[in-house]
């Protein structure tokens, strides 16, 4: 896992995949793109990240990735990314063209879900929580419970 | 003492108090302003693991991080 301050040099980073997984002998690569789109009047997207357990995170896929004969790599941005820039790259590398199709989709889906990182808009150099495209993380809620006072 | 912290977009400076699972944390939080607002959509971890359990035993010097909603990418 990569962590970058700032807009991912995507081109350079898939490159480099490819290169380390030359030899590996796998036969399907499939690369999974983040790019800020402009929409709202945003000059850039911004991210904090919490890297103890987004590592843990990962790693998990890292091993579920193993399981079935194939390897997931990822690199996100931390700060400000500024539109038509790139903030994340992940790709799976697999044997065969299954486990990577199926692979990437459950990895893009769960890191959506569950990976500690928060996204804001920039407009006119002022940061604003995405609430409304965020998602409360597995086990949400569990402070709020008042039943046991 | 056991240290809280709160991440990404949740303005409150970490706190110290004294609790011997999280259900102290949860009753303790539950009545500060700007921070119970949040509770119902957060997840928690304890030393940067991600915990269930309200009955989890807390130890002096652990680190309890609030985590509300996320969106990578």
């Amino acid at each position: 896992m990569e962590l970058y301050q700032g807009s991912l040099d995507i081109k350079s980073i898939f490159s480099r995949w490819l290169d380390e997984e030359r030899d590996s002998n796998y036969g399907a690569f499939i690369p999974f793109i983040g790019t800020i789109r402009a929409e709202d009047n945003i000059e850039a997207l911004s991210f904090d990240i919490y890297e103890p357990i987004l590592e843990s995170w990962f790693n998990s896929w890292v091993e579920r990735a193993k399981k079935r004969g194939a390897k997931v790599k990822m690199a996100h941005s931390i700060g400000d990314v500024p539109i038509h820039t790139s903030s994340y790259i992940s790709a799976v590398f697999s044997p065969k063209r299954r486990v990577a199709l199926e692979l990437i989709d459950e990895f893009v889906e769960d890191f959506k879900a569950n990976a500690p990182i928060w996204k804001y808009d920039v407009i006119n150099g002022k940061r604003f929580y995405a609430e409304d495209r965020s998602t409360p993380m597995s086990g949400s809620g569990i402070l709020a419970n008042k039943e046991d006072k | 003492m056991v240290k809280i912290e709160f991440l990404g977009p949740i303005r409150q400076e970490s706190l110290e108090i004294e609790a011997e699972n999280l259900k102290d944390v949860a009753n303790f939080l539950q009545n500060i302003d700007g921070v119970n607002s949040w509770l119902d959509r957060c997840a928690v971890a304890v030393n940067s693991e991600m915990c269930n359990d309200l009955s989890k035993k807390l130890n002096s010097g652990d680190i309890v991080s609030i985590l509300p909603p996320v969106c990578g990418g």
